[in-house]
């Protein structure tokens, strides 16, 4: 991002230089001015606050400023908090790699199998048309269809395949993770789909003509190409995943928990120095993430 | 930060009853009040007051305006929010409606002010439950936190809760009800008599408790004590031990798989009930209503261990003085002089003054909410539509038998922090 912003900066500079000094050495400021004082109203000053806020006593009524550590050494030294973080990181595990499966073949088919723009822009579109509705009413909309007497159950006992519903369609982290896949699969299709639609069509004719089987092309082209969309995608649902609540509570009926969860709970408990303490260090286990994809591949290569 | 933690269960129940609560400000409104000295509308008083949206009723605020000019101001939170509200920002509101528990928590911080007892009208007419804690004089008083614990202090400009009736009143009780489980009878298959049924292994996977801590432990207890698990000093106010024996217990029966879900908002427990996921659990009385209204069987089951309650009061603000104390004065008086307790009786709540309200409603309708008798003609709710059909008889039966068989109180626990710990792990294990 500073890459970014220094770049014109630059570039408007020089040419100031000549004729008037003073504007010259103010324009850059004053064209990060917006952008900065967005990022540090709405970012960075929040940041700090619920850090500095981590720190602070609290009793039911209100919060005293104050440096305690005893907010972390809460966090850090339950067994609650470390199945809770286990717990999310393995729905984050399993909706990434789910999602990243599915993701990547919708994509495939989008790019290489539809010959048309036209038409590849259609179904683009197509796979879009959930999104109209809002996050929650899609996930509430499994309710009816996996519970006990919901249209999967009715249908299977109907038919005679099994002798009575399904206990763990509805409710169970079975519910959790498919609702998830579901929110979160397309945010997967459209990175991977742009850095698919950019690979140079004649690096795979190349690949044939050298006698590359299909697989081999898929593996040892497409897929190394795709690997920017791919890490994108997975910053994406990884932090989506990390920070989800009402996924998780509506679909395991309370029953399960997750890191956010947590924090709402504290918070609906006023107990607002404990939930910033672990909004920190959840933002810290997720930049970690984050660092550790962006290490693993050059996203930059592709923006 | 109060309006970012509006709970949703605040909020839905206030819509349920909300629903054509201008329809009723009208019907039963039109015997208008008569004999209040004092018409605020040339002054033009304002009074805020904030709650717990149970008894924020926009119907209330309608006829307040009405009857004696002063407008009040409402804001709806949860009861967490409320509480800190209260303490926080003490120059915010004029009235605090408010429940007895969080009354425990504020009424020491100093931002109330005592009630002298000779202004308040209707005061004698008061159920006695909230003077003495006994509903007739045989009643055994009930645990955790009951009204009469809170409800007076030693002098004016006392914080110390006196032991017995004195003449400072620290809120006057406006709504209460008795709690218990619902069922679904007709998915049940058998009589349910006791707390304990819900841990019956019959029904594992069908029941739910609700996960809000500070009324969930008081479930759990009730349900502890009925299998005989323990016997608690005190399940108001419960010792570490005792937490750590209940939610261990809980966490067992969660990993057993017992529970199918756990609910925070009126708007859940609906739905498990309705959709048949749950077949018995926690539930509160309008929700058992909203179950009905969808033409679907349910009981808001009596047991024999008795009910968990819960009761709220409007409280004065610590900074009334003047024309602004005498008008709280006066709203307070015309709240308990009948027009709202009829109101909130039809509701399926309760009135503090049985007396007053009862000359709000008509006698089938006193027959059926509060003397358990079958309805003669249809029930209505305040929008119109027809509650319960002629013939039905009120689950629990009458006001006596329901609020004298209270077994514990809402309340907060000295070791209330402890507890919300243990809870949470409870609901991540």
């Amino acid at each position: 991002m500073t890459v970014a912003l220094e770049r014109p900066a630059i570039a408007a500079a020089k040419p100031a230089r000549r004729r008037r000094f003073s504007l010259g050495a103010v324009t850059p400021y004053l064209q990060s001015a917006p952008l900065a004082l967005i990022l540090g109203a709405f970012l960075l000053l929040p940041i700090i606050m619920i850090v500095v806020v981590s720190f602070w006593d609290y009793d039911f009524a209100a919060m005293y400023p104050d440096f305690l550590t005893t907010n972390y050494s809460d966090v850090l030294g339950s067994w609650v908090t470390w199945k809770t973080y286990l717990n999310t990181i393995k729905f984050a595990a399993i909706v990434w790699a789910l999602t990243l499966f599915i993701g990547f073949w919708v994509a495939y088919f989008l790019a290489f199998h539809i010959r048309t723009t036209a038409m590849q822009m259609v179904l683009f579109l197509v796979c879009t048309v959930p999104f109209l509705t809002s996050n929650i009413i899609r996930m509430i909309s499994w309710i009816p269809v996996l519970g006990r007497n919901g249209l999967i159950n009715t249908t299977l006992v109907h038919l005679g395949i099994v002798p009575k519903p399904i206990e763990w369609l509805l409710y169970s982290e079975f519910a959790v993770v498919l609702a998830m896949v579901h929110l979160y699969t397309l945010f997967m299709v459209t990175p991977i789909f742009n850095t698919l639609m950019r690979i140079d069509r004649s690096l795979v004719e190349a690949a044939h003509d050298a006698g590359a089987s299909g697989w081999q092309v898929l593996w040892n082209v497409i897929i190394p190409l795709a690997k920017p969309g791919m890490a994108i995608g997975t910053i994406f649902v990884v932090t989506l995943v990390m920070a989800d609540f009402s996924t998780v509570q509506v679909m395991s009926g309370g029953q399960s928990a997750s890191v956010a969860l947590m924090m709402k709970n504290q918070m609906s408990l006023l107990q607002y120095p404990a939930a910033a303490a672990n909004a920190v260090v959840l933002l810290v286990l997720v930049l970690l993430m984050v660092a550790g994809i962006l290490r693993i591949v050059d996203i930059r290569k592709e923006l | 930060m109060t309006n970012t933690t509006q709970a949703k269960t605040g909020l839905s129940r206030r819509s349920l009853l909300k629903t054509g609560a201008a329809a009723v400000g009208l019907a039963a409104g039109s015997g208008a009040i008569t004999g209040f000295p004092t018409i605020w509308a040339q002054s033009n008083i304002t009074l805020r007051q904030f709650g717990t949206g149970v008894s924020n009723l926009n119907a209330i605020a309608d006829k307040c305006k009405a009857d004696l000019g002063i407008t009040l101001e409402m804001t709806a939170t949860d009861s967490d929010a409320a509480a800190q509200r209260a303490v926080t920002q003490p120059d915010s509101y004029d009235i605090a409606d408010i429940e007895y528990w969080i009354c425990k928590k504020v009424f020491p911080t100093g931002v109330l002010q005592p009630m002298d007892v000779s202004k308040l009208k209707y005061y004698d007419e008061l159920v006695p439950l909230f003077k003495t804690g006994k509903l007739t004089p045989d009643s055994v008083i009930a645990q955790g936190t009951a009204p009469h614990t809170v409800g007076f202090v030693e002098a004016q400009d006392s914080k110390v809760f006196a032991k017995t009736p004195t003449n400072w009143f620290t809120m006057v009780p406006t709504i209460y009800n008795a709690d218990t489980l619902g069922i679904r009878p007709d998915l049940v298959g058998r009589d349910i008599t006791t707390w304990a049924d819900i841990m019956d292994p019959a029904f594992k996977g069908k029941t739910a408790i609700l996960n809000i801590p500070s009324i969930g432990i008081m479930d759990a207890a009730m349900i502890m004590e009925a299998m005989g698990n323990i016997k608690y000093a005190d399940k108001g106010n419960m010792t570490k031990e005792e937490i750590d024996k209940t939610i261990d217990f809980l966490i067992k029966a969660k990993q057993g798989g017992q529970f199918r879900a756990f609910w925070k908002s009126f708007d859940e427990s609906v739905n498990l009930m309705a959709s048949g996921e749950v077949v018995i659990q926690s539930m509160w009385s309008p929700a058992v209503a909203a179950v009905r209204s969808k033409g679907i069987a349910c009981r808001f089951q009596p047991l024999k261990e008795g009910y968990r309650s819960w009761g709220g009061g409007l409280g004065l603000a610590a900074h009334l003085s003047g024309a602004q104390l005498d008008a709280a004065y006066e709203y307070i008086n015309w709240y308990t002089s009948g027009w709202v307790g009829g109101y909130l009786n039809r509701q399926g709540y309760y009135s503090a003054n049985m007396v007053s309200a009862k000359k709000f409603m008509t006698e089938d309708e006193w027959g059926y909410w509060i003397e358990g008798k079958p309805a003669k003609g249809d029930i209505k709710a305040p929008d119109g539509t027809v509650m319960e059909k002629a013939g039905a008889l009120r689950d629990g039966g009458s006001f006596e038998e329901r609020m004298g068989h209270v077994a514990c109180w809402n309340s907060v626990m000295d070791e209330d922090r402890y507890m919300v710990k243990r809870w949470n792990e409870f609901i991540a294990a």
